[in-house]
């Protein structure tokens, strides 16, 4: 199962996920795909030192699959919500 | 109402610009986030889902106009437009930035509001019955003891690494609306047999994964020795109870482990040293805390029935709203007049800035510029003419705000959930719009009269499921939410723990399984019984009949 690292910004805390070039996406699209098991490896350091040097809290990997369309979905439904927001409306 | 003194005033401020200094530290990366998470907790602020979450105290669920309109301002600079009221009185920001976090307080401080103590093992946020000082019932206004504890267990030194979080609640009214036996200290007001109020000490209720009511330790105390008696039920708990296991950690499993007698036993012994201590409250301080909750100078008005019942037959939505949302006054001519924050399209609880704003404005033109907030996540103006009522529900139902609900069947309490909480295990927002949508009929919904409904996203219970007359916990069952359901419960004087019917439902299932436990009710209910009434004449069998058909 392709994986990509989820974490939340430091400053604003909002859910960011990990580009292939080591900066944070608001977008999972953006997000850098691992799939073997070294790749996620990789992907994970990366993201833990990220988190040592304080600039995102709480990195790990999840699971993801590509919907009809093509685009990356993440598996959990506790994840899918991270990456999309709530699903409910916004009172506005 | 209480307004804060230069000891608060400084404390609150010191307090604003020492996190201000800590979240620069670690904005800088000189902190880890190991080292500044209880620094936030301690202020109130948690990290969730999506964002960090700020979670503001409403000291038993007092506001004033000009505090709800603070509310409203940082919802609008600070987050996106909303806030959401807690089952605990409160007010949570669920999108705000950790760098804005200062600026935010500040602006909090400014109206006499903040995050400490809302976070941590420590005495939270005190709540009290909704109504207080208005009350056609009560005894006497609890606000005055709620203050008087909210300033001793401020940053009281003794008290802040308790073996867990800990929350009280006061009532001075026979009816309870301030759920105190489902706390770890309910306070409730009577007069003894020589007719002086006092206060019945309940110990050891609570919800989360063990629910109990709770017990009662002491008949009658006298106000004199309240804060005596606390604090030697706090020394007892912080001494003996459990530190090893954080979901037996709560004083209900210590009471529960040792006996509600072998508890008081302990309790008094350690009163006695300490009652004739510095911690005696003086009636003449009782007296200087009561000036501040002294109430608005009431204008001599009178009931009016008759032009209530005018505008009620010329409106049959306001005569729906009259009948579910408003309560009697202790003044003749007043009425207290309850908000539902249960509108169809928003979540239970949540407020947006233009509503805060809009609810601000009628305080100050209808209600002497209070408001309150209840545990169900409602507003209340508590002081409105009886002849205003009419154009202030027109001015509610401009802002959404005039649904006709409380205390039936939509006007669900629910948790935040999955939606937005990083403990859940289920989404309970989406199960209450979909409930609220098959009863959106007024008709059937008045027909149906009384019930409560509660829905938790997890064990942890924050929507109070285990009390709602239909309690619906989320499960997460193999990566799949499910739903069970507790019957009977109840948060209110005749307070109990909800029984569970049987297996759970898919999401898809819950509201129509909510439906025929309804239906049931309709057609075995006696005249004049609530839902509560009938389940406890009849018990489990038919409700799980028409849950699981015939067995």
């Amino acid at each position: 199962m392709p994986k990509i690292v989820i974490a939340n910004t430091l400053a604003d805390g909002f859910v960011a996920f990990l580009r292939t070039d080591g900066t944070w996406s608001r977008d999972i699209v953006e997000g850098a795909l691992a799939t073997t098991d070294a790749e996620a490896e990789a992907l994970l350091a990366e993201a833990t030192q990220a988190a040592h040097e304080n600039r995102v809290l709480d990195p790990y990997l999840i699971e993801v699959a590509a919907n009809a369309a093509g685009n990356l979905r993440p598996i959990e439904y506790r994840e899918y919500i991270r990456a999309f927001g709530p699903s409910v409306a916004i009172p506005a | 109402m209480y307004r804060y003194d230069e000891f608060d005033s400084q404390l609150v401020n010191e307090r604003v610009e020492q996190f201000r200094r800590q979240v620069d530290r670690r904005l800088a990366g000189e902190l880890s986030e190991d080292q500044f998470k209880p620094l936030r907790l301690m202020n109130g602020l948690y990290l969730q889902l999506h964002a960090y979450m700020l979670r503001i105290n409403i000291p038993y669920g007092s506001l004033s106009s000009h505090q709800l309109r603070t509310l409203a301002h940082v919802a609008r600079t600070y987050d996106r437009g909303y806030g959401h009221f807690t089952t605990r009185q409160n007010i949570q920001y669920n999108w705000i930035q950790l760098q804005q976090v200062p600026d935010a307080l500040a602006d909090l401080a400014a109206a006499e509001m903040h995050g400490i103590q809302s976070s941590g093992n420590c005495i939270r946020n005190v709540t009290a019955d909704q109504y207080a000082g208005v009350a056609a019932d009560e005894l006497t206004d609890p606000r005055i003891y709620c203050e008087i504890i909210r300033q001793w267990s401020t940053l009281h030194p003794e008290f802040s690494f308790l073996p867990r979080k800990f929350k009280i609640a006061v009532t001075a009214a026979p009816t309870d609306r301030a759920a105190v036996q489902v706390h770890d200290i309910g306070l409730r007001m009577h007069r003894n047999a020589a007719g002086d109020p006092g206060f019945e000490v309940i110990v050891g209720g609570g919800q989360g994964r063990t629910p109990f009511i709770g017990k009662i330790i002491r008949d009658w105390l006298a106000p004199s020795d309240l804060l005596s008696y606390l604090e030697a039920i706090l020394r007892v708990y912080n001494q003996d109870g459990r530190r090893d296991n954080l979901y037996k950690s709560r004083i209900k499993i210590l009471v529960h482990q040792i006996g509600a007698e072998e508890f008081s036993r302990r309790v008094d012994a350690e009163w006695q040293a300490i009652r004739d201590s510095a911690l005696q409250l003086p009636q003449a301080e009782i007296e200087r805390i009561r000036r501040y909750f002294a109430g608005p100078e009431f204008a001599e008005l009178a009931d009016e029935p008759d032009l209530l019942r005018q505008q009620a037959d010329a409106d049959p939505q306001f005569a729906a709203w009259l009948k579910a949302n408003k309560a009697d006054h202790k003044m003749p001519g007043y009425a207290i007049a309850n908000i539902s924050l249960k509108s169809l399209n928003a979540p239970p609880g949540d407020m947006t800035a233009r509503q805060m704003d809009a609810v601000a404005d009628l305080a100050d033109q209808y209600s002497f510029g209070e408001i309150r907030v209840n545990h169900r996540q409602n507003l209340v103006l508590p002081s409105v003419p009886q002849r205003d009522l009419n154009a202030l529900y027109q001015r509610l139902a401009e802002q959404q705000l005039a649904t006709a609900n409380i205390g039936h069947t939509s006007d669900i309490v629910a948790c935040p959930g999955l939606d937005y909480c990083s403990l859940a295990n289920a989404r309970s927002i989406p199960i209450a719009q979909e409930i609220h949508q098959r009863f959106e009929n007024m008709d059937r919904l008045h027909d149906i009269g009384e019930v409560t409904i509660n829905i938790s996203g997890c064990m942890n219970a924050c929507g109070h499921h285990h009390v709602g007359n239909i309690g619906i916990l989320g499960v997460d069952k193999r990566g799949e939410e499910y739903y069970q359901f507790t019957l009977g419960g109840s948060s209110g004087t005749d307070a109990a723990l909800g029984e569970r019917t049987g297996r759970g439902f898919p999401a898809a299932e819950t509201a129509p399984a909510v439906e025929r436990v309804l239906r049931t009710y309709l057609d075995i209910r006696a005249a004049d019984e609530r839902f509560l009434d009938t389940y406890r004449r009849v018990g489990m069998a038919p409700f799980k009949e028409a849950l699981y058909g015939a067995a």
